[in-house]
């Protein structure tokens, strides 16, 4: 039997009832919500469980909705059979004001740079990581610039002396 | 965990020397830092910067239209620039619902594979070079050269290439194109036998790579390996045959596999992947051929939101007029939705993750790279070896530092 989205739903809620929620499939791929706190319990089912088998991490990042009140930042995670070739998607929100996510270092050593990458760029800390630090940008650093309170420089601005880029320019 | 271990004054026992192995270093063939605690010629710990070349591409992403976003792509594994250009143009189509034509297909998969043989082969040279056989890399350059041309006649540029649109191609293939690759499909196969008739066999090579960061399937899986470096592990992941794309499952083609991870193994699955990709194209080739008449003028999908119309259309026609304005100001809303899209980059899974809230630009846009996942296992890996292997070990991984630090 291969496995199938209806099936792995089925799984989850049979194990964690009310705990995971928010089943969607967006272009086919099945997406689901855990509280953060959960979030460990849940990858390990999901490893360990002889049908399921998500032992292959593809992917973590984040991903910042400001006005998501005490829900500001998803941490996303992608996880991959590769015995059935299905993927899915979890996801945990976290208030950005405390930002604590358990690591999933333990079960996946790849997680280990894109927890780093993900605490660099949004400020999401991984409690447990064995080596949280900054990865991509420099270590003196004191934001966390993929947040979207740092957008980029408006392109229609003209406030800015520059003329080599034909923005405003001085008239002095 | 790297202290440099320091004995005290008069000790007989044998202090560990710390050293720096990039981030310029020729040997490491990119911007990145090892620093590396050494026992003699042993390594004892290695811990990895990265960074020194971010671009904050996923930033600039949230403020670029799609079409933009193609040349950050071409900066990420800038050894095979068209699959990350491809990978980008159909994952904006599953997100758009564009269904692009067969012919659009098989010209792509030229392409891309294309791309790959150049990728594996600047990456399997570059092992001849660092085990000290230089005359490989210079001969096989020119057949590098020669893909580059073709990418030339397709899309006017060779190493950022921005090749290809959302639904196709900016044009069609021209005849040189066609020609180029037909002395290509003819060539290369001679080349590379002799590519490896002075490596495989090599006694010197031998000795350098059998054994030489060598990992375990299992220990792979665990730190993300993808591409290449995961089939010389012993593990048939190809994201071509489990999740095709771009019509690879029209295409006969085998997964080559290795069994103990090492440097040798990496070297015999890319050279193998050489092999199949030429099959590859020669027989999508064949495919493009057969398309005769009005059929072999098609080189892109129908999707005026996206797809720039003709320039003498613009000048005359009120609709083609209205959609280039919209396309090249970035005017096009991006409909609503949460995608992810992979393809079998050069050296692994090349995912996309892009998220619309129906702005005109992507809300969030994340990079699955390959080599920033599998490069963590750079310390676990050569622990123990010797540092020339370590060097060996650093370039069979086909570290691209573009596409590390995105």
């Amino acid at each position: 039997m291969s496995l199938t989205n209806e099936y792995i739903r089925e799984r989850l809620i049979e194990k964690f009832g009310e705990e995971v929620s928010g089943f969607e499939e967006p272009f086919g791929m099945l997406t689901f919500e855990v509280p953060k706190q959960n979030n460990l319990k849940v990858l390990q089912f999901l490893y360990d469980d002889p049908a399921l088998k998500f032992q292959f991490l593809t992917d973590l990042q984040a991903v910042h909705y400001p006005n998501n009140k005490g829900r500001e930042i998803a941490v996303v995670y992608h996880l991959h059979n590769l015995t059935d070739n299905v993927r899915i998607r979890l996801k945990i929100y976290t208030d950005v004001e405390v930002p604590d996510v358990y690591t999933a270092t333990q079960l996946y050593a790849s997680a280990n740079w894109m927890e780093r990458e993900t605490y660099d760029f949004f400020g999401v800390n991984f409690v447990g990581h064995p080596n949280l630090k900054r990865i991509l940008n420099v270590d003196e650093m004191d934001y966390f610039p993929m947040r979207k309170e740092f957008p980029l420089e408006e392109q229609t601005r003209v406030d800015k002396d520059d003329e080599m880029f034909g923005r405003g320019g001085s008239v002095n | 965990m790297s202290e440099h271990v320091r004995l005290p004054e008069g000790s007989i026992e044998k202090q560990t020397t710390t050293l720096n192995l990039g981030p310029t270093h020729p040997a490491t063939h990119g911007v990145f830092q090892n620093i590396i605690e050494l026992d003699g010629e042993r390594i004892v710990d290695a811990t990895s910067t990265v960074g020194y070349i971010h671009r904050a591409f996923e930033k600039l992403a949230e403020r670029r239209p799609l079409y933009q976003i193609t040349t950050l792509t071409d900066r990420l594994n800038y050894c095979s620039s068209p699959i990350n250009n491809m990978g980008w143009h159909l994952t904006c189509e599953k997100l758009l619902g564009v269904r692009t034509p067969k012919r659009v297909d098989y010209l792509r998969i030229i392409i891309m594979e294309l791309a790959r043989i150049s990728d594996h082969l600047i990456c399997n040279s570059i092992v001849g070079v660092d085990t000290g056989a230089y005359t490989g890399f210079l001969y096989v350059m020119q057949y590098r050269e020669l893909i580059y041309e073709i990418y030339e006649e397709v899309c006017g540029s060779r190493l950022t290439t921005n090749i290809g649109r959302i639904g196709g191609f900016e044009r069609n293939f021209n005849n040189t194109a066609f020609e180029k690759l037909e002395k290509f499909l003819r060539e290369y196969p001679k080349v590379l036998k002799e590519f490896e008739n002075l490596f495989n066999r090599n006694r010197i090579f031998m000795e350098r790579t059998i054994g030489v960061g060598p990992i375990s399937a299992e220990r792979a899986l665990n730190y993300g390996f993808t591409g290449p470096n995961l089939r010389a592990a012993g593990v048939d992941y190809d994201v071509r045959v489990h999740t095709p794309y771009s019509s690879y499952e029209d295409f006969e083609f085998t997964i080559p596999v290795g069994s103990t991870g090492d440097c040798y193994d990496r070297f015999l699955v890319r050279n193998q992947e050489m092999w199949q990709s030429l099959k590859i194209i020669a027989d999508a080739y064949k495919r493009v051929q057969e398309f005769k008449g009005s059929d072999a003028e098609v080189y892109h999908a129908d999707v005026p939101e996206y797809y720039l119309p003709p320039k003498a259309d613009v000048y005359t026609k009120m609709e083609a007029l209205i959609w280039h304005f919209k396309i090249v100001m970035g005017e096009t809303e991006i409909p609503a939705g949460e995608v992810y899209h992979s393809v079998e980059g050069g050296n692994g899974e090349l995912g996309f993750y892009l998220i619309s809230d129906g702005g005109r630009t992507p809300y969030r846009l994340h990079f699955r790279r390959p080599c920033f996942i599998y490069y963590q296992a750079y310390p676990e890996i050569t622990k123990g070896s010797m540092l020339s292997d370590a060097i060996v070990t650093l370039s069979s991984l086909n570290l691209i530092a573009g596409e590390m630090d995105a």
